[in-house]
């Protein structure tokens, strides 16, 4: 029996998965072929002397003069073998490219994920605690203005306060400058990391704090912590003995949830400390006309998204009892 | 307005009112500023180049010597109208695919959840970065793009309420009375939408300018000759390390203003107008 609803809704996810890949390939072309911007003068670049038969010549070696459906066809197909194309501007095969920008940008956005989450969750809980009292007016005063704020300006911001007049961090990069990939401390990475991972956390840990808040409201406002206090529990422990079984699971659902947030956000906090992720990668395919390598980006980036939005599910699914009767009832 | 006590008082809606008024006014100066401003305040002149903040350039001047208070002005002034026509596009389509969701039939509901999941799917900044790149970068890019991100989080909104309308009984006495599901919606469910049409709206401001500023910032947005605050900050970024910290400082933080300030004009507007959030 639970095996045959693990089959079901398997079954069903990889279906929505299929036809949203598909969907999204095919939107995505159809974006890029309508761009105004010739492919092979951005290829050409600053070049001179390239004449008109040579300029023809690559667009014929590029199949440029094919009708769009067929140039789809031919690109979906060596998608399917694994080919995403091959990168103008790192002139490298944009799997590798992605492989590897994507290294870097995990780093940097499974510590701003986890310490938004961390912080996100404690403020929600302090500001659910104190509901209506001055922590919790001053906090959701804090989290509504942190709402306003956009990600790249907190970035400019901290790289004034923290690198230019302090010097705690350094302006940018992932790496020192000067220093041979492989001498490179984990100490300097994680030196280079900070401000990026705390830029990209105050994207989110708002929202989460302001969820979680919603949440333990109305928990403590049901009849059965009336009754806890009633006999005599204190707040810290009706805090941990109602509150947070009720309030963990859609904390932390909202924060797998978030992965979109956290991949747009990465872009900009990423091209603030030019440092060198999927995300500035994706931003300068974007101004190099780069196609292969956008392409490859969104598709990514929608699977990461996808990724996010799933396991949020499956944890519901799995820790929340309430689901968990609800799929055996359906069946 | 006089209360008992003789003391001068005004009640909560009154409050909620002339706050949104003066919201309003603020928020529609500096768009009338920004547009009747004339070009020639921002012209080069380099003997007041990199000046710091003074009584004569309250936010001090950037390296062409321009007023950086008149160039954030103006900034905001093209954010707040690429703002209102982006989100009210994308409340009209969330208006539309919403209730077209609840109201027709199962496949089409279907067939727009999926449509949502998909704009869902991709991140915002990254599908930004994709239309705008299909429209050729610009203003016109940064407009599509937002319109067509945005309406997603509204349309779920108006739907589920549509559907909760629908299964009242006052739409099931229209029905046995004769009226069509088209008239129905019209004259029953639409109305009802119309709080949550505003709000929604007023709402989608904050994240619309947001957006702007930030596929600005990238280069994608507005072309570097508009004086647009992405453009202001991403050319303050290359100033950075020579201390000059107003170029940034003072055009983010009016940003974060005028975004916190339209998200409070939907909250108060919500006050008044959702019969649900009058009474708190």
């Amino acid at each position: 029996m639970n095996s045959k609803r693990i089959v079901k809704s398997t079954g069903r996810y990889a279906i929505r998965f299929v036809t949203l890949l598909i969907a999204i390939s095919i939107i995505s072309f159809i974006l890029v072929s309508l761009s105004p911007v010739d492919p092979v003068q951005q290829y050409v670049g600053a070049v001179p002397n390239v004449s008109e038969e040579q300029r023809e010549k690559i667009a014929e070696y590029w199949g440029l003069n094919d009708p769009p459906a067929e140039r789809f066809a031919i690109w979906a197909k060596s998608l399917l073998h694994g080919d995403f194309g091959t990168s103008l501007i790192y002139r490298r095969p944009v799997l590798d490219i992605i492989g590897e920008k994507f290294a870097a940008s995990l780093a940097l956005m499974l510590t701003a994920w986890v310490f938004s989450g961390i912080l996100g969750f404690t403020i929600g809980c302090i500001m659910g605690v104190y509901n209506g009292k001055w922590p919790d007016r001053i906090l959701k005063k804090v989290c509504l203005t942190m709402c306003a704020i956009p990600t790249f300006w907190i970035g400019i911001v901290f790289l004034m306060v923290f690198s230019v007049k302090l010097g705690w961090f350094p302006m940018g990069m992932s790496v020192p400058k000067g220093v041979p990939a492989d001498q490179v401390t984990l100490l300097q990475r994680i030196h280079h990391l900070v401000l990026p991972a705390l830029t990209l956390s105050f994207l989110s840990f708002a929202n989460v704090a302001l969820h979680t808040r919603e949440k333990l409201v109305d928990v403590l406002e049901s009849d059965y912590v009336l009754f806890a206090k009633a006999s005599g529990e204190s707040r810290f422990s009706i805090w941990k003995r109602h509150g947070l079984r009720n309030i963990l699971l859609p904390a932390v659902t909202m924060q797998f949830g978030s992965f979109s947030e956290l991949f747009g956000g990465s872009v900009l906090a990423e091209t603030v400390f030019s440092y060198p992720g999927l995300g500035a990668a994706a931003s300068a395919a974007g101004m190099g006309s780069d196609i292969p390598l956008l392409l490859g980006i969104t598709l990514f980036s929608a699977v990461f998204v996808f990724v996010g939005n799933m396991l949020a599910n499956i944890i519901y699914g799995i820790a929340d009892p309430q689901i968990r009767e609800g799929y055996e009832h359906e069946e | 307005m006089k209360s008992r006590t003789g003391r001068f008082s005004v009640n909560r809606r009154t409050r909620t009112i002339l706050t949104l008024i003066l919201i309003f006014a603020f928020l529609f100066g500096i768009y009338l500023a920004g547009t009747i401003m004339s070009d020639e305040l921002i012209q080069a002149d380099f003997s007041q180049k990199g000046l710091k903040p003074s009584w004569e350039h309250p936010f001090g001047t950037d390296l062409l010597g321009r007023d950086m208070l008149v160039r954030t002005i103006k900034g905001l002034s093209i954010s707040i109208v690429v703002g209102t026509v982006a989100s009210s596009v994308s409340a009209v389509i969330a208006l539309f695919v919403g209730v077209a969701a609840a109201t027709g039939s199962s496949r089409l509901d279907h067939f727009i959840n999926w449509l949502i999941d998909l704009v869902m799917g991709i991140p915002h900044t990254v599908l930004l970065i994709l239309i705008s790149f299909a429209c050729g970068k610009g203003l016109r890019g940064v407009l599509i793009g937002v319109a067509v991100t945005h309406w997603t989080g509204l349309a779920r909104l108006i739907r589920s309420e549509v559907l909760q309308i629908r299964s009242q009984q006052y739409i099931e006495v229209s029905r046995r009375l004769g009226h069509n599901s088209r008239w129905i919606t019209i004259h029953h469910i639409l109305p009802h939408m119309i709080p949550q049409f505003l709000i929604g709206l007023i709402l989608m401001f904050p994240h619309a300018i947001m957006h702007e500023s930030s596929l600005t910032f990238l280069g994608f947005g507005l072309s570097p000759e508009q004086p647009a605050i992405g453009i202001i900050l991403s050319e303050s970024m290359k100033y950075l390390s020579t201390g000059m910290w107003w170029l940034a400082f003072f055009p983010g933080l009016m940003l974060v203003i005028v975004v916190l300030l339209f998200d409070r004009l939907g909250e108060n507007l919500k006050k008044i107008v959702d019969p649900y959030s009058a009474h708190e």
